[in-house]
């Protein structure tokens, strides 16, 4: 038996956790060092997987399959493929930054008693959330996958309650209100539509027997598994829905900005660029191949949702007057891409839709990772309490500069490419949704120069004007992810590569071709 | 007249002599788990007659544990000895039946009542008193709340230590309670294990008028549900001429035609079937705790001594259950397209009505009270899905449900002020802060009653709306799962309470328990995460004791 990679990947942050649960609560500071040390070898097993991964190879790489509960025909079964395998490296990839990132964040007020330890805790959830995540994208089981797609709720739940910005000082009270407001609608609009995904999982297996996707696709492939037209569509629906509370996805997206803006900069990340991409992965890995004629029926419908997500996410993004949440509403209108791209259904739009994922991851991270060092300078999240900040602290401005450009997909940084695969995607079969798609392209360029324009410009504020600059722990943070979205906008095709080959065989579960070019077709 | 005729006036020719009647035939290998129960219990009111009041306290603790450890031992070698599936048979003359369910039943039951003497037990959460340690129970029984008697009998350092043997004899009604295999015994079993629990509810120590206040409703209303269950057996009776399960499921099947002559007029009538079964099973959703007969689950498990809710709500369910279950599947079969649509709308009212009055609950104790209502709907879910799959669903949420519950009504008796028990909920604030551990604990708890996948809340969620969605009752789990996401709403209210509020500077200590209670909550914790990640053990266990014995 070969050595078990995927699951040492998922199971060396999840020690990490237990590992860091139980440093005593005088030693922070080891806590930190340990789980910074867990992430990074999760990382190095991360990058094992992707050079380990043939892209060209089988669909479905360095499996593994146990029993596990034969009674409810659940098998423990792993597996990758390229879009998993680029997900999981997003993942490892940005754990060590957002825990280097959030490395005072939890640090205990003097007030509290020694038994009190968020510190540990702390770095425990975010290495326990990394655990789930991945083995969330690895599993090839449906009930499996079910299992971690909701217990990392709680986790989650535990980071945006239990760790608000040091913002607030003032309001105590009030701040921890509204926190643990926005951990319980974050905490009951996942579950409700896991609960309901819970009910199309056992309907599945009434259906289907077992749970294995790569088994179930086989029969529904060669016609052994029949589906009723109403089953499969209201399976799919009970499916979707979770994945678009997750995503998120306009009507559902509300619980993102609360639980954005609530927790610290590092745990944002973490919600957005993480733990949302389960979501948009699922639809690829489960919707698709699950129900493909289900998903077809549907693309109407969540072709609109997306573009109402994209439009009505940068529209609120402008009016935003708080940092962090202008960055969520942004993020609801990139998952709006996300979407669209995946039911394109082409194979350039579902390409485009996996770049995006890790883009954005990369984008938003940076965006959002300077923008919480920033916030901890000044005390505040309102964008109208900075200004001329670039005078003051000119690599920090920098820096947001960038991770702002990324946002709106300037040619040259990494989302661009995927920002316009989607679009072309999307073009292709639907030529009126890639128009109105593009509006959004311009409102990024508006919420994110704006918010350059009004904290970073302009005359220094006196508040503003003692702002140190961007630190040596910050600049570790923020400057390989900047080298990243440089250097994958400018050569893309490593991540091209290793998507291509996943694309085309969710392209043909579904049974689509890419359309003919309209010259080709007119000859 | 003749001599004889003449003589006949006064005199009778004798009867043959009574030699021929059968001795009744008891299988006592194959009930060793009731009599070792019921023999403690005997052994326990001895005890209190007899052994110093100074050494009582040790003797009902060791008797009742080494009763319940070796009843145990007897459940699990009737069980290995193949008594669960191929040597299942019907012993005491028909009364008991000795099969599968009935040994899964009687081991949860058994261990539950093991872990809840041991709640049952403690002494260490209140201060010394008077130079004595007491316990969750009151002084002296006898004596009116707020007396002088009272006060001499606390100075005095009396202990109600005849908790333990009604405890047991509780246990050794409910062993026999889904057991039962006529309805008779199924009466008498569940009369048995009813005064026991009356007594046990009035017992508190600490609010003694709200205890006793409990005591009497839950004896009132269970007197009235016990009415008409013996009023439905009087008419299945009159219906099939038998009291005996298998005879009245055949006469129901219509495969045994032999009518009594005695009961010619009314044998074979419907009517009284259909009214008989209804009032059975009216006063078996009683003690399941189902809407619409759930109205004194809250108020007795927010008065009665903290270490009783947690028993009752545990073990009485899985009796209940397990009566239930027997009843409709051994009985009731043929007539399941009559009871079917009835317990899907008691499993759909009871779901949601649980569910959606715990919201407004401000008392943790009639919160996992409303709780446990709303998880007898995800237990009825299960129980209307006539397949053995349903059966061993069943068995195995009791078996996942009992020790959670348990535990998590112990924590409950660790969070204390200066009136005992801290029940309400705003007193809970931010004791995630100060206890984390304990906090940690009833978190771990509450998301396994919420059904968070990884706890064993999760594993017997999923096997019951398994099988209700194969039995064909799919519109069933999506009510499931709509009442699981408003119950999750509570639950996790309590969390947010627990870390995320801050602490208030009156708020209640946590009290360092002994090790009693540590097992119970530690087996409740231990029992959570196995069946949360490793359940399949324990659903082969439940997946080959689905099967009754006729």
């Amino acid at each position: 038996m070969s050595f078990p990679l995927l699951t040492a990947t998922a199971a060396l942050p999840a020690v990490g956790a237990i590992a860091t649960a139980a440093v005593p609560a005088a030693r922070r500071t080891a806590a930190k060092w340990l789980a910074l040390l867990f992430s990074l070898a999760t990382l190095a097993l991360a990058i094992t997987v992707l050079i380990r991964f043939d892209p060209d190879g089988d669909r479905y790489q360095l499996t593994e399959s146990h029993a596990w509960i034969a009674d409810f025909g659940v098998r423990y079964e792993l597996g990758v493929d390229g879009i998993a395998v680029s997900l999981i490296a997003l993942t490892a990839l940005l754990l060590p930054f957002i825990i280097l990132a959030g490395w005072h964040d939890a640090d205990p007020l003097e007030t509290k008693s020694s038994r009190w330890r968020p510190t540990q805790g702390f770095f425990a959830l975010i290495l326990a959330v990394e655990a789930m995540v991945i083995i969330s994208f690895q599993a090839t089981d449906v009930f499996l996958f079910y299992i971690f797609f909701e217990a990392m709720l709680i986790p989650m739940y535990f980071l945006i309650g239990g760790f608000g910005d040091r913002a607030h000082a003032g309001s105590d009270e009030k701040a921890s209100a509204q926190r643990s407001y926005a951990a319980v609608k974050f905490l009951l609009y996942n579950l409700v539509g896991g609960l309901i995904m819970l009910a199309a999982v056992i309907g599945l297996y009434v259906v289907a027997g077992n749970f294995s996707i790569q088994e179930i696709a086989e029969a529904r492939a060669n016609g052994s598994l029949d589906m009723a037209t109403n089953t499969e569509r209201l399976l799919f629906l009970g499916f979707f829905f979770a994945f678009a509370v997750k995503a998120p996805l306009w009507p559902l997206h509300t619980w993102l900005p609360n639980a954005m803006g609530e927790s610290t900069a590092p745990v944002a990340v973490l919600i957005t660029a993480v733990v949302d991409k389960v979501g948009t992965f699922a639809m690829l890995r489960f919707c698709l191949q699950l129900f493909p004629e289900a998903s077809k029926w549907a693309t109407p419908v969540i072709l609109v949702l997306a573009l109402i997500s994209i439009i009505y996410g940068a529209l609120l993004a402008v009016g935003q007057r708080d940092i962090k949440r202008l960055v969520a509403y942004a993020s609801i209108s990139h998952f709006g891409f996300i979407v669209l791209g995946i039911f394109a259904m082409t194979s350039q739009g579902q390409s485009g839709a996996t770049l995006y994922m890790v883009n954005h991851g990369l984008s938003t991270a940076a965006l959002m990772l300077v923008a919480g060092f920033l916030i901890s300078r000044r005390g505040s999240r309102l964008i109208a309490d900075y200004g001329g900040v670039q005078k003051v602290a000119p690599v920090l401005a920098g820096t947001f500069l960038i991770g702002g450009l990324a946002t709106l997909s300037l040619p040259g940084l990494a989302p661009f490419v995927s920002e316009f695969l989607v679009l072309v995607g999307a073009f292709a079969r639907y030529p009126v949704v890639g128009i109105i798609a593009t509006l959004g392209i311009v409102l990024a360029a508006l919420y994110t120069l704006v918010l350059y324009q009004r904290t970073m410009t302009g005359p220094v504020k006196p508040e503003v004007s003692t702002m140190p600059d961007l630190r040596v722990r910050e600049l570790v943070v923020v400057a390989p992810l900047i080298a990243l979205l440089i250097s994958l906008g400018v050569y893309p095709k490593p991540l091209t590569d290793l998507v291509n080959p996943a694309v085309e065989h969710t392209m043909s579960d579904v049974q689509k071709k890419d359309p003919k070019p309209e010259v080709e077709a007119a000859k | 007249m003749s001599a004889t005729a003449v003589h006949n006036l006064w005199t009778m020719a004798a009867a043959d002599p009574i030699d021929k009647i059968d001795a009744p035939n008891i299988e006592y290998g194959q009930l060793a788990p009731t009599l070792i129960v019921i023999g403690a219990a005997v052994i326990g009111v001895l005890v209190e007659a007899f052994v110093p009041r100074k050494s009582r306290y040790y003797a009902q603790l060791f008797v009742s544990v080494v009763a319940l450890t070796a009843a145990f031992a007897a459940v699990v070698a009737l069980a290995s000895s193949g008594y669960g599936t191929t040597k299942a048979r019907i012993a005491a003359m028909g009364a008991i039946a000795v099969d599968g369910p009935a040994l899964f039943l009687q081991g949860t039951i058994l261990l539950a009542g093991l872990v809840a003497i041991f709640t049952f037990a403690e002494r260490r959460l209140d201060p010394v008193a008077h130079g004595n340690r007491i316990d969750s129970f009151v002084a002296q029984a006898g004596a009116v709340p707020g007396s002088e008697g009272e006060q001499a009998a606390t100075k005095a350092g009396f202990t109600t230590t005849e908790v333990f043997p009604l405890a047991l004899f509780a246990i050794g009604g409910m062993l026999v309670f889904p057991s039962a295999n006529d309805l008779l015994t199924l009466f008498i079993a569940l009369e048995v294990f009813s005064l026991p629990l009356y007594l046990l509810c009035a017992l508190a120590r600490r609010k003694r008028l709200m205890s006793q206040e409990a005591a009497v409703k839950y004896f009132l209303l269970g007197a009235f549900a016990s009415a008409f269950t013996l009023f439905g057996i009087a008419l299945i009776y009159g219906y099939a001429g038998s009291v005996t399960y298998g005879t009245v499921a055949k006469v129901v099947d219509g495969t045994l035609t032999t009518v009594d002559p005695a009961l010619a007029g009314t044998m074979g009538n419907d009517a009284l079937l259909l009214i008989g079964s209804a009032m059975i099973v009216m006063g078996l959703l009683f003690k399941v705790g189902a809407v619409p007969f759930h109205m004194w689950t809250p108020d007795v498990y927010q008065g009665a001594p903290t270490p009783v809710t947690g028993f009752m709500a545990a073990a009485t369910k899985v009796a209940a259950f397990g009566a239930l279950l027997r009843l409709l599947y051994v009985v009731l079969p043929g007539l399941r397209w009559d009871w079917r649509p009835v317990m899907f709308g008691v499993a759909v009212i009871t779901m949601l009505g649980g569910a959606i009055v715990a919201i407004t609950q401000t008392d943790i104790k009639r919160l996992l009270a409303y709780s446990s209502i709303a998880h007898a709907g995800f237990i009825l879910a299960g129980v209307i899905a006539t397949t053995e799959d349903g059966v061993s669903s069943v068995l195995f949420y009791l078996g996942a449900y009992s020790f959670v519950t348990i535990g998590a009504f112990a924590v409950v008796t660790l969070v204390r002020d200066a009136g005992g028990e801290a029940t309400h909920l705003s007193k809970w604030a931010g004791l995630g802060r100060r206890s984390p551990l304990v906090a940690a604990v009833f978190a771990v708890f509450l998301l396994a009653f919420a059904g968070i996948p990884l706890t064993s809340g999760f594993s017997g969620k999923f096997a019951v709306f398994k099988a209700a969605a194969e039995g064909g009752a799919g519109s069933l789990v999506v009510v499931g799962v709509i009442s699981s996401a408003i119950a999750a709403f509570f639950y996790i209210r309590v969390i947010v309470l627990m870390f995320f509020s801050e602490p208030k500077a009156d708020g209640p200590t946590v009290a360092v328990p002994s090790p009693l209670t540590m097992t119970a909550i530690g087996v409740g914790v231990a029992v959570t995460l196995v069946l949360g990640v490793a359940p399949q053990y324990f659903l082969d266990l439940a997946g080959q004791a689905g099967v009754f014995v006729r």
